[in-house]
């Protein structure tokens, strides 16, 4: 790379090259896409009145998959910190979001995000001891952090115990207004996650994210702050998935320490991720369609079903290492989100 | 309070078992090994295949499947975990983790999900009376000098042998130590193939002390990691020291409260990282 630039006295210093976000501009083509992307979530929302209410159970499910997904897309794949310890937002999540509905009558719905923003508080301490350790201890370390909450919570009996409780907020309301209104929040994060990612990507702080990524000691002599920047994303991060654990168990209406904290929901994001391409926003949107359609095809098969997963996880890793959708994209040249930034002439 | 603490020594010298071969592989290669766990609950399980058909002693067993644990980790690393290593550590931890779903499923399907565990006849029930009313398990105490062996073993083989030294160098700069003449995909699988025997050994033990089902491995894997870095990297007797330690923080919990021995083990581990993030006997080169 320096020798092309070296050979090309044009490219100097001097003229700094002007930096583009994504696709060379069409504006039609944006318009339209802008244009499809508001209609789509128009038909979505109007769902309730035309489509079948399994239907609303299984788009709150992987909406849930997918805001997971997209959260530890962004702390791994962004953030360079691999987590295996995300299931104790996700908990969190869900706890805060029982309790505030059940002990302090605050409307469930309601409690969806405040059970988020609970968790991006409760992530700030969690910080200091998780940041002690890096790379793949940083990993396992938050695992025994989320296995902490997970026998805490248990010894809770305010809470249920160990055998956990149900949602009993939402008694008095009738089924199909649940059902819809569960529906509507499910959709509302899905569109709120997706904007939130993009937009935090496309905008400075992104840029500087990315740097990160790159070059932690190259990013900080140029003025990040590596630590701040870390700590947000850390705390974004814990918000999203305990919106994810939030909206699952005001869909399941029950929860357990088991079920809230079960490792299973990392192994999955990350088999999400991992499949659809770590370090895109499309990744998770693949990855968790691919994910649930697998689930309705086969997880009749149980053991074998997860042994599947487990083998193509290691398989997609070894031999497509951007993923499905990255080694599509790669192929074909399709982008969704553009936020790589390209230097112009 | 004495037996508690002597009992929690006994319990802590297993984990010390499970930690080697953690602390090892993080040591030489930076691979942080997430089926781990899993890998010392398919040496138990081998072992528990092994006795339904031989009628060995199980630490005969344990012994025999010492060769074939080195040579599984051997393969494992050689064809499986070399290619994933590099200065991103999420391809490695993503395939240790398949590899560890697809353990845990595998043995679900062939074993179910019931608790085993190795009949060690005699050596299981008998104990060693010591001072005033204190009964120690032969077992456990056989644990712990087979423990004493093996870190010994491993840290003089790390300090003191041509093998260690590669160790050593491929571990501080692998493009050097190949420009020296080593080979680095070899040296790996030599560390991976030692710690896989050294987790073989640990699983039978495990299975003979107590039981073990398919989906124990992440717990173990816990306790190993939770030992390493109370200990603090870069010593074999500071995993030892850091494993003890664990295994008697937790005795002390379940003394109080059967729920509360692991659940307290964490928090010991949290705040250890919190007060001593280097360990509490850090070693570095």
């Amino acid at each position: 790379m320096n020798t092309i630039l070296s050979l090309r006295p044009e490219h100097s210093a001097a003229i700094p090259p002007s930096v583009s976000i994504g696709a060379p501009a069409n504006p039609a083509a944006r318009h339209m896409a802008w244009v499809a992307t508001g209609g789509a979530i128009a038909l979505a929302a109007s769902l309730p009145w035309w489509g079948e209410s399994s239907w609303m159970r299984e788009f709150v499910e992987i909406a849930c998959y997918l805001i997971f997904a997209m959260m530890w897309n962004l702390l791994a794949g962004y953030g360079g910190m691999v987590s295996i310890g995300q299931q104790a937002f996700f908990g969190i999540g869900g706890y805060a979001m029982l309790a505030l509905g059940n002990l302090a009558g605050v409307n469930p719905f309601i409690a969806v995000p405040l059970g988020a923003i609970a968790a991006g508080v409760i992530a700030v301490p969690v910080s200091w001891v998780a940041f002690r350790l890096q790379g793949g201890y940083f990993a396992i370390g938050t695992w025994v952090i989320a296995e902490v909450f997970r026998l805490s919570f248990a010894n809770l009996s305010v809470v249920g115990g160990g055998s956990g409780t149900s949602l009993t907020a939402l008694r008095g309301i009738s089924k199909a207004t649940r059902e819809g209104i569960t529906y509507w929040t499910a959709l509302a994060c899905v569109v709120a996650s997706i904007a939130l990612v993009y937009l935090f990507l496309r905008s400075k702080r992104g840029l500087a994210l990315l740097a990160i990524r790159d070059s932690e000691v190259a990013a900080e002599s140029q003025g990040i702050d590596v630590r701040g920047m870390k700590l947000a994303v850390y705390v974004v991060a814990a918000i999203g998935a305990a919106l994810a654990g939030a909206l699952y168990f005001l869909g399941n209406l029950r929860i357990s320490p088991d079920a809230a904290f079960s490792v299973n929901w990392t192994a999955f994001a990350i088999f999400m991720v991992v499949i659809g391409g770590i370090g895109r926003i499309e990744g998770p949107i693949v990855g968790a369609i691919m994910f649930w359609t697998l689930n309705k095809l086969f997880s009749d098969y149980g053991t074998w079903y997860l042994l599947g997963l487990g083998l193509m996880a290691i398989i997609v890793t070894i031999f497509f290492k951007q993923g499905l959708w990255g080694w599509a994209q790669q192929r074909y040249g399709w982008t969704l989100f553009p936020t790589q930034r390209r230097l112009g002439k | 309070m004495v037996e508690t603490l002597l009992q929690g020594v006994l319990l802590g010298s297993l984990y010390a078992l499970f930690a080697l071969g953690l602390s090892l592989m993080f040591g030489v290669m930076r691979l942080t090994n997430v089926a781990h766990g899993d890998l010392v609950v398919l040496g138990a399980f081998a072992a528990i295949a092994i006795a339904t058909v031989l009628p060995w002693h199980p630490l005969a067993i344990g012994a025999a499947l010492l060769v074939p644990g080195f040579g599984f980790g051997y393969a494992l690393q050689r064809y499986l975990l070399n290619g994933t290593l590099g200065k991103d550590p999420l391809p490695s931890m993503v395939v240790t983790f398949g590899l560890s779903i697809v353990i845990q499923n595998a043995l679900l399907q062939l074993f179910s999900a019931d608790p085993r565990s190795l009949d060690a006849g005699a050596l299981g029930i008998d104990s060693v009376q010591i001072g005033a009313g204190i009964a120690l398990g032969t077992l456990p105490l056989l644990i712990l000098i087979i423990s004493l062996a093996c870190t010994a073993a491993l840290q003089l083989l790390f300090d003191r042998t041509a093998l260690g030294r590669a160790f050593r160098a491929v571990s501080d700069d692998r493009e050097i130590a190949e420009l020296m003449g080593l080979d680095a995909s070899k040296i790996y699988a030599l560390a991976t193939a030692i710690a896989c025997a050294l987790i073989t050994l640990a699983g039978v033990l495990q299975g003979m002390r107590t039981t073990v089902s398919p989906s124990d491995g992440p717990l173990l894997l816990l306790f190993a990691f939770e030992a390493v870095i109370i200990g603090g990297m870069g010593s074999f007797w500071g995993t030892f020291v850091g494993a003890l330690i664990l295994g008697v923080v937790q005795q002390i919990g379940f003394h109080f409260d059967p729920g509360w021995g692991i659940w307290f083990g964490h928090l010991v581990f949290l705040a250890v990282l919190v007060v001593r993030p280097r360990g509490l006997f850090p070693r570095t080169h």
